[in-house]
């Protein structure tokens, strides 16, 4: 506890006769210039993530289990890990079930203890949910939970995301104070707006660094 | 061919080391291509003006209201983070930090660690610590990786393998890694990611610095595009986080526009690619993240610079690295040159309290005052006027008052000093000055022929037959204008 008490009781020793300042955030510099119209939303958060080499599909919530299909079979790709209790994962598997030739259901059942070099060597693509987009910056917000893991939408080359269009928020502020994140935040909270990238060599762009290769979002336009 | 460029090795202080990387003319290249580019980018991330100002005030509004009430918020964010079941530790110096990390590694009979990019950690030089303690360290942010394999220390804060181009990079992976040589920047990657891979699934603790510390909720914020940042604080077992006690902010919306201001100044990106906010290990419940979380909270001279109402500013840093893009001397020299952790001008002023002023003496007039820094600061750390400030403490007598900088008065020298007496006591006393003019023109031809380092390259000042108030004196009495005004 020594080094603890010796760090406060120097910084308490410097502001000595001082009082903190006031809290003047001015939350209009941070909402202000990035509002959009609500037909503008989709548009800006696309560009954005686009720009980015995110793949954009606008879709609906009755088509997008065979979007996803058709994507990963043009891919080659021959299992998609999936969140079977969500509603989401429900509509997949129902909308699937009678299907030949689609690839192989893969679900996070387990701790990852039991199964980490099966996820990070076998499993292609993953498909999760969000809790929303935010438009001015062109990104996915997600909470990973008990059913859609952290690791989930990071270990499999191939991350596609749900998308519902009512989701997206016009700024990162409006977003968290809507949600009144503040208030309690999960283990992991996290805003994706790509796949993996680095500039670190020369400064040239290369996607798929440690991350998803390959960032796919689904926006569902009539949620 | 092995184009390594150890710059760090040859000479011992930093004139010696300019000197070296300014005859480097690949290394020159490396640097001006990649500042340009950054520049560039930052300045179109930012196109409206009004915009940018109101952040950059916003961001250092935060960043001072926060240091306002820094141990309060220490506290504050402690109580949060334990009740989010992240166990905290205080650290005054690297020793201790090292000693942290190294007993809960140990305490889980760890022997590899994958480390996210963390400048804290470069400051406890973790690495070496942990490798003589027969515990691997390996990096896992590309830049990072790349100087590792290296032996070499990061040369941007950002951009830590900056001063390589994809050719040495290629012939690195060749040489120590066996693979076949290609310059194709994607192929690197990959085999960067290939390897980086193996380790994240193997390793048995994760290390990552923190962006911000959010004491309202009890939350970790790092940011990075890569996924290694997620994959270190996610996989491994265990995840240690370690940074400075500045970093801490209070409220949660706080980081909006701090966030923004980072990414946009570092790389003139919007925002990057993850914004992992961290506020607990595993739940009872979930599937994976490491059962436990720890931050390590390091001081390291940070209370000193705290102390001082002005050079506190520097804890404003959020660490973008725009003061090094936009700096003429940075980008000549390279970040080797500055021989510490920290380079370009952000370095100069944090460095002195971390490892003594008397260390680094040469870095507060490594500048030429342009003021770029200061004007691209997201946080508006007056950066040209802590150097003026750092260039006085450095000729400080040593009988002058606590030193108010550790390692002050490293430069101090008597004779300096009574020049510069004798050069106040000229300019403050009409006699005296009249009396110096009237003799320094009358006795031109003894002006002396040397005059320090300026005579190695120039020829030496001689003074004018007659001086500037002579003249002007003459001109005014013969000018019509004056005949008109009387």
């Amino acid at each position: 506890m020594s080094a603890r008490n010796n760090i406060l009781t120097k910084l308490r020793t410097s502001l000595a006769g001082t009082t903190p300042r006031p809290d003047e955030f001015d939350e209009s510099l941070v909402t202000g210039p990035w509002r959009y119209p609500p037909e503008q939303r989709i548009a800006r958060l696309r560009e954005l993530m686009e720009a980015v080499h995110t793949e954009v599909h606008q879709t609906t919530e009755g088509d997008w289990p065979e979007l996803v299909a058709e994507l990963l079979v043009k891919r080659e790709i021959t299992n998609l890990l999936y969140a079977p209790a969500t509603p989401h994962g429900k509509q997949l598997a129902r909308a699937w079930k009678d299907e030949a030739d689609r690839p192989a259901l893969r679900v996070y059942d387990r701790p990852i203890e039991e199964w980490k070099a099966q996820l990070f060597n076998e499993v292609q693509a993953s498909v999760t949910g969000t809790i929303g987009g935010i438009a001015a910056t062109g990104s996915l917000v997600l909470w990973p939970d008990r059913h859609e893991p952290r690791l989930m939408s990071l270990a499999p080359p191939v991350h596609i995301a749900l998308l519902k269009a009512s989701g997206i928020h016009d700024n990162w502020y409006d977003m968290m104070t809507d949600q009144n994140w503040a208030a309690g935040l999960p283990t992991n909270a996290l805003l994706v707006s790509g796949p993996s990238k680095t500039a670190d060599i020369e400064q040239v762009l290369a996607y798929g660094a440690h991350g998803p290769k390959e960032l796919i979002v689904l926006i569902l336009e009539d949620v | 061919m092995n184009q390594r460029i150890p710059v760090t090795e040859l000479a011992s202080d930093f004139k010696g080391r300019a000197r070296e990387a300014l005859a480097d003319s690949q290394l020159r290249s490396n640097f001006r291509t990649a500042m340009d580019s950054l520049m560039r980018k930052r300045a179109d991330a930012f196109s409206d003006e009004d915009e940018r100002e109101g952040l950059r005030e916003l961001g250092n509004h935060i960043r001072a209201r926060s240091l306002s009430n820094l141990p309060d918020l220490l506290e504050q964010l402690e109580t949060k983070l334990t009740a989010n079941g992240i166990k905290v530790h205080w650290a005054e110096t690297v020793e201790e930090a090292n000693e942290i990390v190294h007993g809960l590694i140990e305490a889980h009979d760890g022997r590899q660690v994958v480390k996210g990019k963390s400048m804290v950690s470069e400051e406890m030089e973790m690495n070496d610590y942990l490798a003589d303690r027969d515990i691997e360290c390996l990096e896992s942010d590309m830049g990072e990786y790349i100087v590792q394999l290296d032996n070499e220390k990061p040369s941007h804060i950002i951009m830590p393998a900056i001063h390589k181009n994809a050719r040495q990079v290629s012939a690195l992976f060749n040489e120590k890694l066996g693979e076949h040589v290609s310059e194709d920047v994607d192929e690197l990657i990959q085999t960067g990611r290939r390897i980086l891979r193996r380790k994240f699934l193997e390793a048995d603790v994760g290390v990552s610095g923190v962006n911000f510390a959010i004491a309202e909720t009890g939350t970790l914020l790092l940011v990075e595009n890569e996924g290694n940042g997620r994959m270190s604080t996610t996989s491994p077992p265990v995840h240690i986080a370690v940074t400075g006690i500045e970093k801490v902010v209070s409220n949660l919306r706080d980081v909006v526009p701090l966030v923004s201001l980072l990414t946009r100044s570092a790389l003139g990106q919007p925002i990057t690619t993850y914004v992992n906010l961290i506020s607990g290990p595993r739940k009872p419940d979930e599937l994976d993240g490491p059962e436990e979380v720890h931050l390590v909270l390091l001081d390291n001279g940070r209370t000193g610079a705290f102390a001082d109402a002005q050079m506190r500013q520097t804890l404003n840093c959020i660490r973008c690295g725009a003061c090094m893009n936009h700096c003429p001397v940075y980008t000549r020299v390279g970040g080797h040159t500055y021989g510490e952790v920290y380079p370009g001008p952000i370095g100069k002023i944090v460095t002195p309290h971390m490892v003594g002023l008397d260390k680094v003496p040469d870095h507060p007039s490594a500048s030429s005052l342009c003021g770029a820094c200061g004007e691209v600061c997201p946080v508006k750390i007056p950066i040209p006027e802590l150097l003026q400030r750092l260039r006085q403490e450095n000729v400080q007598a040593p009988d002058h008052e606590p030193a108010a900088v550790r390692g002050a008065g490293s430069k101090y020298s008597r004779k300096e000093r009574m020049m510069w007496r004798a050069w106040v006591m000229l300019n403050t006393r009409p006699a005296f000055y009249k009396l110096f003019l009237w003799a320094a023109t009358r006795f031109r031809a003894l002006a002396p022929k040397k005059a320090g380092p300026w005579t190695e390259n120039h020829s030496a000042p001689v003074p004018a037959a007659r001086s500037l108030h002579d003249l002007a004196r003459d001109h005014l009495k013969n000018s019509p204008i004056r005949g008109e005004k009387s």
